[in-house]
C-alpha cells in the first residue's frame, strides 16, 4: 500500500466523488459531523446537474445555516427568524420562472415562523422549504425547539421534556400535508450514503415539480446536532436513528399524482 | 391610462398611484383605516393589466417580508397599514434598513397606544422618524397633506428609495385615508424590466452570487457599515429636505405642522391674519430628513414657534433640536383621534403668545 501515491489518488479513475461546482471553498463553521453541511452539498449537487445555478434565488434561515450563502455559488437572501417563506412567497410571484428555495432549521419554521410556514403551504407557492430538523435550536446553544422529543434534555428542558407543560414535539411535515397547497411532502436523512442519495432523488423532483408549477413542495431532513446534543457525531447519529426515527419516521408522506 | 382628474379617497390614490407608478408588488393585511388600499388593488386586479403582483398576507409580518424578499431582487413593491400593523412590519423594516433595499411603507396613523382607536392621529411620529425598529437606521419619510400628495407621494418616495437603496415611509394618517378630494392622476408607467446589479435574480455566470443580507458577525466591519449608513442618512439630509412655508416673510410666531394638522393651520393662519396676528406657517413634507436649517434660519426671525400636532407632543422635539434655543417653542396638541379645530388652535397661539 506504502506505494500508492497521492497523484494515484487523485486520478479521474480512481475519483468516486467530486466536489459540486456550487460549492465553494470557504471553510464551514458547522461543527464537525453535522447534517446541515452535507444537505448543502446535495441541494449545491443538484442545482448544479439541473443546471439551475442562473436561475436560483435561495432564502438563508436565522440559526446554524444563516451563513449558507458563503457555501453554494447562487444568489442568496438572508431572512429574519421564521420569515423565510414570506420572502419566498414574493420571490416566486414576482419572478415566477425562478428557482426558488428556502432552508430552515425547526426553531425557525416551527416556532417563530409557523404562520409563514403554514400559510405558504396552503397558498400552494411554487416554492422548495427544506427543513432541517434536528430537534434543538443549535446555533444559540442548545435549547428545546418545538421538535424536541419527549423526555428530551435541553438546555432549557434540563430534566427532559415533559409533555404537561411543554407540549408534545411537533410533526410539521405531518401537518403541511393536510394542506392542499403542498403537493409533495417527504422526510429524509443524510447520515448514510443511501439516505443522502434519496434526498437528492427527493430534491431533483421538488424541482420538477417546481417547474411544474404543482405547489409546495416541504422536505424534512431529520438531521443531528452534536453539539447541542452533547454528543459525539456516531453517538448522535445512533441516538438519531434509535430515537428520532421512530417519532419522526423517513418516507414520502404526500405524493403528487402523476 | 392617460392623465386623469378623479373624485377619490387618499387610500384609494395611494392605490391607484402604485399601479401607475409601476410597482411591480404590493403586500398588505386589512386593517382600518386603510383598509381600502388593499380592496381598490384587488379589486383593480392590475395583475392582469400591468402584471403588478397583489397578495393579501396572513399578517403584517408576513406582508412586510413579503416586500422585504421583492425588494431584494430589485423589484418595486410596498406595503401599507396602520399603527398597530406597523409595529408588526418593525422587524421586517428595520431588516430591509440593514440590508439596504429599497421599498415603500405607508402608515395611515390611527390613534395609540395599544389598539388605540381607529381614529386619525400623528402619534407615530417617533417611530417613524427615529427608528422604530432596533439599530442605527433611518426611513425617509414623506408626509402628505393632501389626496393629491397621497398620489403623488408614491411614486416620489419609489423615486427615493431606490436612488438611496432605502425604505421610504409616507407618513399619512386616518384623515387624509378618509377624505376625499379631487386628485390629478398621472399617466400609467410601464414597469421596470431593468435587473439591477445589487439584486439577487439569479446568478448568470458574468458576476459574483448577489447576497442580500443584514448580517455581519465582525464588529469591526458592522461599524464600518454603520459608518456608511450614516453616511447615507447625511447626503439625504444635504438633499432631500421639503417642506412648504406660508406667510413667513413677515411672521412673528411661527406654526410649524405637518399633515392634517398643517391643514388645520392653514386655517387658523387665516383667522390669525385676520386678528392682525403676523403669524406664518412651516409645513415639513419630510419627515426625516427634517428642515432643521430653515427652522433655525426662521428662529432668528420670530418671536416663538408652536407645533401643532396629533400628538403628545413628537414632532415639537424636533423643532426644538431645530432652533437650539434661539427662539421659544410649545406644543399644542389632541390625542386618541380628536382633530383640533382652526378656532381651538388660534386660542393656543394667542395663550403662547402671552407667554
Ligand atoms: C427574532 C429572533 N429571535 C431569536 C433569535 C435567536 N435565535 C437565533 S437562531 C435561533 C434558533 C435556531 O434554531 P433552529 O431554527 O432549529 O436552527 P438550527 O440552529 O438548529 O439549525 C434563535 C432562537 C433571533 N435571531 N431572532
Ligand atoms: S450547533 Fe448543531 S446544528 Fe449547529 S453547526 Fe453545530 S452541530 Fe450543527
Ligand atoms: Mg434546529
Amino acid at each position: 500500500m506504502a506505494d500508492i501515491t497521492f497523484n494515484d489518488i487523485i486520478k479521474p479513475e480512481n475519483l468516486t466523488y467530486k466536489k459540486s461546482r456550487l460549492m465553494t471553498d470557504n471553510v464551514m463553521h458547522y461543527c464537525p459531523g453535522c447534517g446541515h453541511s452535507t444537505a448543502h452539498r446535495v441541494l449545491a449537487e443538484v442545482i448544479e446537474e439541473e443546471d439551475l445555478q442562473s436561475r436560483t434565488v435561495g432564502i438563508t434561515p436565522v440559526g446554524c445555516s444563516v451563513l449558507m450563502y458563503n457555501y453554494i455559488d447562487v444568489d442568496f437572501q438572508e431572512a429574519a427568524h421564521g420569515r423565510a417563506p414570506a420572502l419566498a412567497t414574493a420571490v416566486k410571484r414576482l419572478m415566477p420562472d425562478k428557482f426558488v428555495f428556502t432552508y430552515q432549521g425547526d426553531g425557525d419554521l416551527a416556532a417563530i415562523g409557523t404562520a409563514e410556514t403554514i400559510h405558504t403551504c396552503n397558498r400552494g407557492e411554487n416554492i422548495l422549504i427544506l427543513f432541517i430538523n434536528n430537534g434543538i435550536y443549535g446555533m444559540t446553544g442548545g435549547q428545546m425547539a418545538p421538535t424536541t422529543l419527549e423526555g428530551m434534555k435541553s438546555s432549557t428542558s434540563p430534566y427532559g421534556r415533559d409533555i404537561a407543560t411543554m407540549g408534545s414535539p411537533v410533526k410539521m411535515a405531518d401537518i403541511v400535508a393536510m394542506l392542499p397547497g403542498t403537493c409533495f411532502v417527504t422526510r429524509h436523512s443524510v447520515n448514510t450514503a443511501g439516505g443522502v442519495r434519496k434526498l437528492k432523488r427527493a430534491i431533483k423532483k421538488a424541482v420538477q415539480y417546481q417547474n411544474e408549477k404543482r405547489g409546495t413542495c416541504f422536505i424534512e431532513v431529520v438531521s443531528n446536532c452534536p453539539s447541542g446534543w452533547k454528543m459525539t457525531p456516531v453517538e448522535s447519529n445512533k441516538w438519531m436513528e434509535e430515537n428520532m426515527f421512530p417519532f419522526y419516521p423517513l418516507g414520502d408522506i404526500k405524493v403528487p399524482a402523476e | 391610462m392617460e392623465k386623469e382628474l378623479r373624485l377619490m379617497k387618499g387610500n384609494e390614490a395611494v392605490a391607484e398611484a402604485a399601479i401607475r407608478a409601476g410597482a411591480d408588488g404590493y403586500f398588505g393585511y386589512p386593517i382600518t383605516p386603510q383598509s381600502e388600499i388593499l380592496e381598490y388593488l384587488m379589486e383593480a386586479n392590475p395583475q392582469v393589466t400591468t402584471g403588478m403582483v397583489v397578495l393579501q398576507a396572513e399578517s403584517e409580518v408576513a406582508a412586510i417580508n413579503m416586500v422585504y424578499g421583492g425588494a431584494a431582487c430589485g423589484k418595486k413593491v410596498m406595503t401599507s397599514s396602520s399603527s398597530p400593523g406597523i409595529s408588526l412590519k418593525q422587524e421586517g423594516i428595520t431588516y430591509i434598513a440593514g440590508a439596504e433595499l429599497p421599498c415603500l411603507i405607508v402608515n395611515v396613523v390611527r390613534g395609540g397606544p395599544g389598539l388605540g382607536t381607529i381614529q386619525p392621529a400623528q402619534s407615530d411620529y417617533f417611530q417613524a422618524t427615529k427608528g422604530g425598529g432596533h439599530g442605527d437606521y433611518h426611513l425617509i419619510v414623506l408626509a402628505p397633506s393632501s389626496v393629491q400628495e397621497m398620489a403623488d407621494f408614491v411614486e416620489l418616495a419609489f423615486d427615493l428609495a431606490f436612488k438611496y437603496r432605502n425604505p421610504t415611509m409616507i407618513l399619512s394618517d386616518g384623515a387624509i385615508g378618509q377624505m376625499m378630494e379631487k386628485v390629478w392622476l398621472k399617466p400609467q408607467k410601464k414597469r421596470s424590466e431593468e435587473i439591477l446589479p445589487w439584486a439577487t435574480t439569479g446568478k448568470p455566470a458574468t458576476r459574483e452570487r448577489n447576497i442580500i443580507t443584514s448580517l455581519d458577525l465582525d464588529p469591526a466591519r458592522q461599524e464600518k457599515f454603520n459608518h456608511k449608513l450614516i453616511a447615507k442618512y447625511r447626503e439625504i439630509e444635504e438633499n432631500e429636505v421639503r417642506f412648504e412655508e406660508f406667510m413667513t416673510e413677515d411672521a412673528e410666531y411661527l406654526f410649524v405642522a405637518y399633515g392634517t394638522s398643517a391643514r388645520i393651520c392653514q386655517k387658523a393662519l387665516q383667522l390669525a391674519r385676520d386678528e392682525g396676528i403676523k403669524a406664518g406657517l412651516l409645513r415639513p413634507i419630510t419627515l426625516f430628513p427634517y428642515p432643521k436649517k430653515r427652522l433655525n434660519e426662521l428662529a432668528d426671525t420670530v418671536k416663538g414657534m408652536l407645533a401643532v400636532e396629533m400628538s403628545a407632543g413628537q414632532m415639537v422635539e424636533d423643532v426644538m433640536l431645530s432652533v437650539n434655543g434661539k427662539t421659544r417653542v410649545s406644543h399644542y396638541g389632541r390625542m386618541g383621534g380628536m382633530i383640533p379645530t382652526p378656532e381651538e388652535v388660534l386660542e393656543n397661539m394667542k395663550s403662547f403668545i402671552k407667554g
